[in-house]
């Protein structure tokens, strides 16, 4: 799924060293996911697969861009927790689930599929960030 | 390993599960406790409406016939099994492990375990009357907005009975509304002697009990990781902590069982319906999930430690569930050519029926099962040359006779609405009712001078 190459997004000083050089690939090359429910609310935890991957995920997927990607999908807010010690991210999705659970009439009313719709999510990844993790997949 | 580690075995993730887990947890090889959580969010209403059809009734009746299989070697190896099979009829579950161990052969050998006291459904229009508001936490309505459509209420209640009924060499615990964490760390607590204020151990176990409570889900399965690559899932082992006294735990699985225990796998269970992650609130104590450390620790081994607690809170969780209306999924499948547009025309056919009809409805929700069902938008336009694609209309409402009256619309759109239509082979949907889930909180004060442990011999 990797595009055109394109200049890196404005560097932070969250990010890693930030190359060159990005190229847009979705956020499945970065990451595995999990998600779960609480109620109406689904959770995604997205676990990068570097602790470089981790970093720019940090600084790039914020609660807003997660917000922005389920944009008609989901009702309330998006909340983020990190989680340094695993590299992990955990989103809050509120208002997912159609009324969550047994209310629901969704096929995934458990949100149990939620995190790979996340994995969609395109991300200008620096080239020396894409090195650190494992081949296309 | 070393020599005073306690082996906890999970032997099932939910009533449903895999049946033979337990009895290959119990067999290939060494393991101290086995527990198994069979208790869903809305599992206690199924159990409730079971048990008033036949009062002898109410509890995870799979487990008798599993206890029956596996008493000998549980009893020749001094295994000790802990379950919230119980259910909301903890007594009846216990009567038929009386008569399985006496048919297995260890009658006198066997004593059973009861903790009751989570069941307060009767109680409940006395502790509202009593000023016990049990406000939905998710939405902060009173419970009295639907006191009258209640089915069942249970605290989840924490290690302490567990630990109570294991003192008095009980062989088989059962629980009802036990929180399933406490089903892996109750033991733990009972076999190094934890204080009930030695957050950081007793945090240890509440991630112990987290990892290991989805059965298969911390060992391989439902694992999106290398999922390609992990070996052997119709053999998949079951996960097994490793606790030690100070807390620290393995995560390992028996040697010779499929699946896979890494730290990626690891991480994914951990994150599984995870909330805040810094606080993560069971009946003993509150665990910050952002202090784990975790490293593989040999082949299918992940080390876990450094995990720190915080005093638990004065509440316990109440799961209550109620009567909230009705609901049917009616499903077709369109084949190619133009496999979404005919799904998509019968599904216009199919509203402008119910308009028609005059039939009024919370909700109408239409997936197109093989396109957008689970991505929503996300999934894009639909792919061209798509080879079928099933129509997933689903509806619900508060009367039951609009939603019947649904069910009866769907079969018609075989031979009067668009072209190229099968898949109707299950015949007419079924009418559901809805049991809605409702969270709350209660003082501990309301619940624990209630609870009652009793062991019997078998």
């Amino acid at each position: 799924m990797t595009g055109a190459t394109r200049p890196a997004v404005t560097a932070s000083p969250r990010a890693v060293t930030v190359g060159p050089m990005a190229a847009r690939v979705q956020l499945r090359r970065l990451a595995h996911a999990r998600s779960g429910d609480k109620g109406d609310t689904a959770n995604v935890g997205v676990i990068a697969y570097s602790p470089e991957a981790y970093a720019f995920l940090r600084h790039a997927l914020t609660a807003e861009r997660v917000a922005s990607h389920f944009a008609g999908m989901i009702e309330g807010p998006v909340e983020r927790f990190e989680l340094d010690n695993l590299g992990a991210l955990n989103f809050l999705l509120h208002g997912a689930l159609g009324g969550g659970g047994t209310v629901s009439l969704m096929t995934d009313a458990q949100g149990k599929v939620y995190s790979t719709a996340l994995l969609r999510a395109e991300l200008d990844v620096p080239e020396d960030v894409l090195a650190t993790v494992p081949p296309k997949r | 390993m070393s020599a005073r580690a306690l082996r906890v075995a999970c032997g099932q993730g939910f009533w449903g599960d895999r049946l033979d887990a337990p009895v290959e947890q119990v067999r290939r090889g060494p393991i101290d406790v086995l527990m198994l959580d069979y208790l869903a969010e809305v599992t206690m209403s199924i159990l409730q409406k079971q048990k008033a059809r036949d009062p002898a009734q109410g509890y995870a009746r799979d487990f008798v016939p599993l206890l029956g299989e596996i008493f000998p070697d549980v009893v020749e190896k001094g295994i000790r099994v802990i379950s919230n099979a119980g259910g909301v009829n903890v007594a009846g579950c216990r009567d038929g492990l009386i008569e399985a161990a006496r048919e297995a052969g260890v009658g006198g050998r066997a004593r059973i375990g009861t903790v009751t006291g989570d069941d307060i459904l009767e109680r409940l229009p006395d502790l509202v009357r009593s000023g016990h508001e049990l406000a939905n936490m998710d939405d902060g309505r009173p419970l009295e907005e639907i006191l009258e459509r209640v089915e069942s209420a249970n605290a989840y209640i924490g290690a302490a009975p567990i630990v109570a009924a294991l003192e008095r060499d009980a062989t088989v615990v059962v629980t009802g509304r036990s929180t399933d964490t406490a089903l892996t760390y109750a033991p733990m607590i009972h076999a190094f002697g934890w204080a009930w204020d030695d957050w950081d151990r007793i945090a240890h176990g509440i991630v112990a009990g987290h990892v290991n409570e989805c059965g298969a889900q911390a060992s391989g399965g439902n694992c999106l990781v290398d999922w390609e690559s992990i070996p052997d899932l119709a053999g998949i082992g079951y996960p097994i902590v490793e606790a030690t006294p100070d807390g620290p735990f393995v995560l390992t699985k028996h040697a010779g069982t499929g699946g896979r225990i890494s730290p990626a796998i690891v991480k994914e269970q951990i994150l599984y319906e995870m909330g805040d992650p810094a606080g993560y609130i069971t009946p003993d104590g509150v665990a910050d999930f952002t202090t784990i450390r975790l490293e593989e620790d040999g082949p299918d081994r992940v080390r876990v430690h450094g995990v720190k607690g915080r005093p638990r809170t004065g509440q316990l969780k109440v799961s209550i569930s109620y009567r909230a209306g009705y609901k049917a999924i009616g499903t077709l499948v369109y084949a190619w050519p133009d496999a979404v547009a005919k799904a998509r025309r019968a599904d216009e056919v199919l509203r402008e029926r119910l308009d028609r009809l005059g039939l009024a409805f919370d909700q109408v929700r239409t997936e197109f099962v093989g396109w957008n069902a689970t991505h929503g938008p996300l999934a894009g336009p639909p792919p061209e040359d798509l080879p079928e694609v099933e129509l997933r209309v689903a509806v619900k409402a508060a009367e039951r006779a609009p939603v019947e009256r649904f069910t009866r619309e769907i079969a018609p759109l075989i031979l009067s609405g668009p072209p190229s239509v099968t898949g109707f082979a299950g015949g007419r949907p079924r009418v559901q009712e809805i049991v809605a889930y409702w969270p709350a909180l209660i003082d501990r004060a309301a619940i624990e001078p209630g609870l009652e442990v009793e062991v019997v011999e078998a």
